[in-house]
């Protein structure tokens, strides 16, 4: 394994997470037109959405119920995890190649990415 | 305005911002952000959500090509990202912190910046292959792309400079939901010294990374609206998908004009908003 081949492999992944996620995107969004299309919309105010689209746990739950806005939160949520896939598979790519410095650095990368998801708990 | 038309036009708005953000190479979410808060009234930080989540779907998605072409440096991406991502926090809490207004106004002072960059900057790659000084061995930053097909090495230097430089694009990206892009290959090309075509693709690789570390913080407080995010980031896809097909075609001199010309209106337009208090 070296640098380069850990990083076509990367790099691969990274493009099938994407399409999954805009996937599960598109499937919420058709759901969500289908049902709503004619209802009026309005964005000029920001307000908090309601706390479940706004927490990992309660976006699975709405998606699992088949509510549109919580497939579309879905795949957003896959969406964000790509990057973080991506250093996760770059920690053990360094891992595997005996390279304990980078090992560290992803995992430093890998740790401030998880602060932020923690409050999306 | 009804469900289908808001969804319909945000993701027309988004494809050609992916579009020509792709060209470009300065990415969609400085025409996004200004189309959705000025021409559809959406509330900057419900459109900034949406941009961040576009950002993090083209630094993906276009991740397998970049690679291919053997250019980007995961080592510089990873180590410098320790600087992004804790700036892109910072970043994301700031916008909690100041008002619409004030975010407004900074998104159109670095629109401005944007617009000269693509209407003046220069784009000659420095071709001047540096040695690595004693930091960047120590870390072994230094690699080699492909010339004409043969590898060529390259050194890096300066990396207390990057790496500041690279905390800077991390707030940018976390207060406004932009990649800033240009930021950070102004941070490796011409600070480090890295070549060029390795500045732009290592670039996108910390782009989605970066993006990743405020989404939590974005998601957390609701920035980021499914039913704003969905069109804008089905839309921005799509576009930069179409914009690597062209490449090869469009005269990239021409669109760099288009774009910066209107960026540079979209400028003017937010900066006025801002002071007036209308966004």
């Amino acid at each position: 394994m070296n640098d380069r081949r850990l990083e076509n492999l990367i790099g691969n992944l990274l493009r099938a997470g994407v399409l999954l996620a805009a996937a599960v995107v598109f499937a919420g969004g058709v759901f969500y037109l289908a049902q709503n299309h004619a209802a009026k919309v309005d964005f000029h105010a920001f307000a908090e959405e309601s706390a479940n689209l706004r927490t990992v746990g309660g976006i699975v739950r709405s998606a699992v119920e088949l509510n549109s806005g919580g497939v579309m939160q879905l795949g957003l949520l896959l969406l964000i995890a790509t990057p973080v896939a991506r250093v996760i598979f770059a920690a053990v790519g360094f891992h595997l190649e005996g390279d304990r410095m980078y090992t560290i650095v992803s995992l430093i990368v890998l740790a401030v990415l998880i602060i932020s998801l923690l409050h999306a708990a | 305005m009804t469900v289908l038309f808001f969804s319909l036009t945000v993701w027309a708005i988004s494809t050609v911002a992916g579009f020509l953000g792709s060209l470009t190479g300065l990415g969609g979410g400085v025409i996004v952000v200004p189309a959705l808060a000025l021409a559809m009234g959406v509330d900057i930080k419900y459109a900034i959500g949406a941009s961040l989540v576009s950002v993090i779907a083209t630094s993906s998605g276009a991740a397998a090509a970049y690679v291919k072409e053997g250019y980007s440096n995961i080592r510089i991406g990873l180590l410098l990202e320790i600087a992004t991502t804790i700036g892109a926090i910072a970043g994301a809490y700031l916008a909690a912190r100041i008002t619409t207004h004030a975010i407004a106004i900074i998104f159109g002072l670095v629109l401005v910046w944007s617009a000269i960059q693509s209407l003046f900057g220069e784009h000659l790659e420095h071709e001047a292959i540096v040695a690595s000084d004693a930091l960047c061995r120590r870390f072994r930053l230094g690699g080699d792309y492909p010339v004409n097909g043969v590898p060529r090495k390259y050194g890096v230097r300066n990396l207390p400079a990057g790496f500041s430089l690279m905390f800077g694009a991390g707030t940018l990206s976390g207060l406004l939901g932009i990649g800033s892009g240009a930021v950070k290959v102004i941070a490796m090309d011409k600070a480090m010294k890295i070549p060029f075509k390795v500045s732009t693709t290592t670039s996108n690789f910390m782009i989605g990374v970066t993006a990743a570390a405020s989404a939590g913080v974005y998601l957390s407080r609701g920035y980021i609206d499914p039913r704003v995010a969905m069109p804008v980031m089905l839309g921005v896809l799509g576009g930069a998908f179409l914009g690597t097909k062209v490449l090869v075609h469009a005269r990239v001199g021409t669109l760099r004009l288009v774009f910066g010309v209107v960026i540079l209106l979209l400028a003017a337009e937010m900066i006025f908003s801002g002071i007036t208090g209308k966004v």
